[in-house]
């Protein structure tokens, strides 16, 4: 199976607050893997690391057989080929619906205008936003910003996308409208990462779900494995937890 | 009353007053705009993420240094005398007798500039770190970063402080009368000068000087609201629309 991106030993502390430590992971071409685990564990930073917002303290980040930390490698070119969906949608508040799909393509793909409207008006027709084009993120609900920030990231026709709870700033009856999308951009073969909170969602979507424990991935496996038989303890008390949890915010 | 003679004054002057009054708005808004630029630019380069190491890390040192240096002087001292130093020291320095239009312009561009490369770097950090993380993450560099997505959002926040900068400029220019720039100020001194109704002429300067930055405020206000736009957006409803952005 092809890697996409293959992390070795990477470590990250913040000061000394060792936040990652001796990670040691990669996503497949096509696979759809979900992180999940415990507040503070590590997880958005992790994602972070891996495209480079937050600068890694060691280890090794191979993309296409050579390490992006060396000192010499362009972070710009690099992460064109990574998508990224933030907890907080980041729409670019100055442009329009359009304008936001469309001005990385121009800038960084050097598409013309032409193209770039072309490609995003698929994709906004992807996630059901073409008929807002004209629309200011200021003037959409949480879900609409979040699925034009999911069109955002697909128009750059990436190798993978990285999803940061891409449901956790939403109110809940919004949660379904993004999940769908995501759903069914799982189904077509698109390489995701997905940090989420929703473990049904992620048991049904992922190939393979990813625990993580205080800054180590504490196990990983098939989402039967993890979410029916973990082997490790700590697993079984995490989900344990937050079973509880959603049955509380059930009741 | 003195209401007679502030009519006289000003009948019998009103095109000196005019034309006071254009080289006042017009030192003030052509200084508001080199100023801002100024202030832009420096601003921008204050903002830039300090490399690691290196030349590059030495370089940005170094202008920043002098940036700063240049924002803290500017503001620390009154225009009046930074007028005086100009003009005067330009002549001593460098032999030049300056115009005395363009080192009003001079001054007052450097002056705005000091005060609104503050307001710039201001605006800049205001801004959300999400929009450089969307941007970056979209493989933008810092300088496209800037340009396309933080730039746009610093102008539309600064609007209002760089019009509150025209108006103070406006005021301001009076103190140019030092080095013999006719606006309105010195224009008002001269005419005084001869009809020795100092508080009739001196209201009238007033009266103008207060039409000219009231009118100034009500416009800049309507361009912020213009900038704006509208509250509402159009949702594509037909396919025609719809087909010709796709074409
Ligand atoms: N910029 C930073 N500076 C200092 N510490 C940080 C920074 N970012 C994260 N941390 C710390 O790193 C640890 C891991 O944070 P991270 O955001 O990766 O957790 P997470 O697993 O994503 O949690 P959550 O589920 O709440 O989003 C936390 O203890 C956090 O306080
Ligand atoms: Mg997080």
């Amino acid at each position: 199976m092809e890697k996409i991106v293959d992390i070795q030993h990477l470590n990250k502390s913040f000061g000394a607050h060792e936040v990652l430590k001796d990670i040691n992971f990669s996503v497949n071409k096509g696979e759809v893997v979900s992180i999940i685990g415990s507040s503070g564990s590590g997880k958005s930073t992790l994602l972070r690391c891996i495209n480079l917002l937050e600068k890694p303290s060691g280890g090794e980040i191979i993309y296409r057989g050579e390490n992006i930390l060396d000192d010499k490698h362009d972070l710009a070119e690099y992460r064109k080929h990574l998508g990224m969906v933030f907890q907080q949608f980041n729409l670019f508040n100055n442009h329009n619906v359009l304008n936001n799909c469309v001005v990385g393509q121009i800038k960084v793909l050097k598409r013309t205008r032409g193209e770039a409207e072309k490609v995003a008006m698929k994709y906004l027709g992807v996630v059901g936003m073409d008929r807002y084009i004209n629309a200011k993120p200021k003037q959409l609900s949480g879900g609409q910003k979040q699925r034009v920030a999911i069109a955002r990231a697909l128009c750059m026709e990436p190798d993978v996308i990285l999803f940061d709870e891409p449901t956790s700033a939403l109110d809940p009856e919004m949660v379904g409208e993004v999940l769908k999308v995501m759903k069914d951009l799982a189904e077509s073969g698109l390489t995701m990462l997905i940090v989420t909170h929703e473990m049904e969602f992620a048991k049904e979507v992922s190939d393979r779900v990813v625990f993580m424990d205080k800054g180590v991935i504490a196990e990983e496996g098939h989402p039967e494995h993890i979410f029916n038989n973990p082997s490790q303890e700590r697993t079984r008390e995490f989900l344990k937890r937050t079973l509880v949890q959603s049955r509380l915010a059930f009741v | 009353m003195s209401l007679d003679w502030v009519i006289k004054i000003l009948v019998e002057n009103w095109p000196m007053f005019l034309r006071g009054a254009g080289v006042t708005l017009l030192i003030a808004l052509i200084g508001t705009v080199f100023g801002a630029i100024i202030g832009l630019l420096a601003g921008m380069i204050r903002t830039i993420p300090m490399p690691e190491r290196g030349m590059r890390k030495i370089l940005l040192k170094t202008i920043n240094l002098i940036l700063s240096i240049y924002i803290e002087f500017f503001r620390g001292t009154p225009m009046i005398a930074q007028a005086m130093v100009i003009f005067y020291g330009s002549a001593l320095a460098f032999g030049i007798d300056m115009n005395v239009f363009a080192a009003a312009i001079i001054i007052v561009s450097i002056n705005t500039g000091a005060y609104m490369a503050e307001i710039v770097r201001g605006g800049v950090l205001s801004i959300d770190k999400g929009q450089f993380e969307a941007a970056h993450a979209v493989g933008m560099n810092h300088m496209q970063t800037m340009w396309n997505v933080v730039l746009p959002q610093v102008i539309r926040n600064i609007l209002p402080a760089t019009g509150n900068q025209f108006v103070i400029n406006i005021k301001d220019t009076s103190v140019l009368n030092v080095i013999s720039v006719t606006e309105l100020y010195f224009v008002t001194k001269t005419v005084s000068g001869i009809s020795y109704r100092y508080f009739e002429t001196f209201f009238v300067a007033c009266m103008i000087y207060f039409t000219m930055t009231f009118v100034v405020t009500r416009i800049l206000l309507y361009i912020e609201k213009r900038l704006d736009g509208s509250e509402n957006y159009t949702m594509i409803t037909n396919d025609t629309q719809f087909e010709a952005i796709q074409k």
